[in-house]
């Protein structure tokens, strides 16, 4: 079991991590990060990338939809925003690699933004359905819209390039997604210990009660817009640095929903949550690869893959939300708590 | 400008907006008595269209019994859904029964693909083929059909709402659902039926449909339109709907003729902006008032 820890000091009591422990666990995790690419192969590596772009896409998510309770089935939208500013940049610019991320989030921040303000008139599920217009609206300029986006053939761009360096395979890739990822994850971690993340917090809980107390709504709604689309439009930019063409194809209405699903997996409104559902929603899908490969008892069983991810895909949401509605995260928190009374509570 | 030719779309548009209107209803009753927007819909449309499709070309069963067999299916594919989905999560967020209906249509999807493969395929035709005028515009048989079918369905589940006690039960919860209970209505049969009623609703939608562009396993996508048509008329007016089915219809139509099918959707959602940044709540829906 674990003892509880007593702080002293008001700078150990507003520490990010309060017990060694936590402290301990974090650098166990980070040498696990830096050994694991050395040890996996490229397959594992590659997913792991994807991962990490899933993870920034996911927190973003989960701070819009988990903290401030607005939701949007609209994420991979601005993500595509993201990709084709990364996509523009890199061909028409050259400017560097992590401006042209800052870039993307900007950019896409400003569009988030802007599909953000229906969102101060209709709530809840109305919002969603405004959000799913931008999926469209976006979709239909990528294909028609000007001869810089490349039109339905889409952008293929140079790879990645930091101190003329070539980044390609998802080994070197590896090695700009993980501290990103770490470094958005734990910004999005310290957001609601300050005054902006506590508003969030506080419209999520009750609106009006929010407006009440001073904060204003308009602008803390569009603020929450916009960071989530930041957040979206970096892992946009990661994305087209990973798979290097972008196509209006490439961000359907479906991995919007991913996203969502992944927020609520995971647990709305936990960071942990955001981190646990997109590993999550990104593994499973393979590990029913792996499962259908060794059925070679039935036959035509890679045929039939395709189907099956679909339906595990709308089962795990349809499933957590009725037995797990609190996601992984509460999962997480129960085994941990198993094992803090473990003598005591068996 | 040659009139004729307009008129000829915007009755074509009329009768995709019948359609529109047909499975708007489906949303529409579902968030009356439920309040849950059922993002489903769509896909129990393309559920109960392949059940179509199976019994008459597997079981090859005449199309007058396969059409009563599929509004019955959809019927029962609406009632178990409640039950088994919706009922559990009641009291729950909305956005977590809302996403609920997402994993469903998701589940739909593959189950389809699964059963009847991904392909596009073609319902037996049994539409009349002969050419249909309305003064000097042609209008094409089968949307001449759908049109009036569609009509004839709605006029009977207006009718329906007006005079039979279940419509009143009906209405009278989508009031107020503590009240309805102490009156002594069964709200939760009221739940039940409103999702039967629902899924057969969509189940006539999905055979028209069907029978004019063929079914596919993302032929869901219809009800994204719909729900757009919803939610401008909106989401608790029948009035609305109706209203707004078929001006998106007609929109639809025209935009597709003179601009190209490709800015079909993207006026579609333009129009649900403006909308939404105009009157929020659509044109007929009650306006929601936050008491503390």
């Amino acid at each position: 079991m674990r003892i509880s820890s007593a702080h002293e000091t008001y700078a150990q009591a507003e520490s990010f991590l309060d017990t060694n422990v936590q402290r301990v666990m974090l650098l166990l995790l980070f040498a696990g990060l830096v050994v694991f690419p050395f040890l996996a192969d490229q397959y594992w590596i590659y997913l792991a990338c994807l991962v990490a772009i899933h993870i920034v896409g996911t927190t973003g998510l989960n701070i819009l939809t988990g903290y401030t309770g607005l939701i949007s089935v609209g994420q991979a939208a601005f993500m595509s925003v993201g990709a084709y500013t990364v996509a523009i940049l890199e061909i028409h610019v050259g400017t560097p690699f992590i401006f042209n991320l800052i870039a993307a989030g900007v950019v896409a921040a400003g569009v988030g933004a802007i599909f953000g303000v229906p969102s101060l008139r209709v709530k809840g599920l109305y919002l969603a359905i405004a959000t799913i217009a931008a999926s469209f609206i976006l979709h239909f300029l990528y294909t028609n819209g000007p001869s810089i986006l490349g039109g339905t053939q889409g952008l293929s761009m140079p790879p990645a390039r930091l101190f003329g360096y070539d980044f390609v395979r998802p080994f070197q890739l590896y090695w700009l997604f993980v501290p990103l990822t770490a470094l958005s994850v734990f910004a999005a971690a310290n957001l609601f210990r300050t005054r902006i993340g506590r508003a969030f917090i506080a419209i999520r809980d009750r609106d009006i009660s929010a407006e009440v107390l001073g904060i204003p709504l308009l602008k803390y709604k569009l603020l929450s817009f916009a960071l989530s689309s930041f957040y979206a439009g970096v892992a946009g930019g990661m994305w087209a640095y990973f798979f290097r063409v972008v196509t209006p194809e490439s961000f359907p209405l479906i991995y919007s929903i991913f996203f969502l699903a992944a927020v609520i997996v995971g647990g709305m409104g936990t960071i942990l949550g955001g981190i646990l559902g997109a590993i999550f929603m990104t593994v499973i899908p393979e590990l029913l690869k792996l499962l259908v490969s060794y059925m070679t008892f039935i036959p035509d069983a890679t045929a039939q893959l395709s189907p099956i991810r679909t339906i595990v895909f709308g089962l795990l949401i349809v499933m957590f939300l009725l037995f797990e509605p609190q996601g992984l995260a509460e999962t997480w928190r129960r085994i941990r708590r198993f094992f803090h009374l473990w003598p005591f509570k068996k | 400008m040659d009139w004729l030719f307009l008129i000829e779309v915007v009755l074509s548009g009329l009768g995709s907006g019948a359609l529109f209107a047909l499975t708007g209803i489906a949303f529409v009753l579902i968030y009356k008595a439920t309040k849950v927007i059922n993002l489903a819909v769509g896909e129990m449309l393309m559920l109960c269209a392949y059940f179509f499709f199976g019994l008459t070309t597997a079981l090859a069963l005449p199309v007058w019994l396969a059409i009563i067999l599929t509004v019955i299916g959809g019927g029962i594919l609406g009632g178990v859904v409640e039950r088994a989905l919706i009922r559990p999560m009641l009291g729950e967020s909305p956005i977590s029964v809302f996403m609920v209906t997402v994993g469903l249509s998701s589940v739909l999807i593959g189950f389809v693909e699964l059963v009847w493969g991904g392909d596009p395929r073609t319902l037996p035709n049994f539409l009349p083929t002969k050419p249909v005028f309305i003064g000097d515009a042609y209008v094409s048989p089968k949307i001449a059909v759908c049109f009036l079918v569609a009509s004839l369905l709605i006029a009977g589940f207006l009718l329906v709402f007006r005079k039979w006690r279940g419509g009143v039960a009906l209405r009278a919860t989508a009031a107020d659902q503590g009240a309805a209970f102490s009156c002594g209505i069964n709200v939760p049969a009221v739940f039940s039926i409103s999702w039967i009623v629902a899924g057969m609703a969509t189940a006539g939608s999905g055979i028209l449909i069907g029978s004019i562009g063929g079914i596919s396993p993302s032929m869901g996508v219809f009800g994204l339109t719909v729900l757009v048509a919803v939610i401008v008329g909106g989401l608790d007016s029948i009035a609305g709907v109706l209203v707004a089915g078929l001006a998106i219809g007609v929109i639809e139509a025209l935009v597709g003729t003179y601009l190209g099918g490709e800015f079909k959707l993207f006026v579609t959602f333009v129009t649900l902006i403006i909308a939404m940044m105009i009157r929020p709540y659509g044109l007929f829906g009650t306006i929601e008032i936050e008491r503390l």
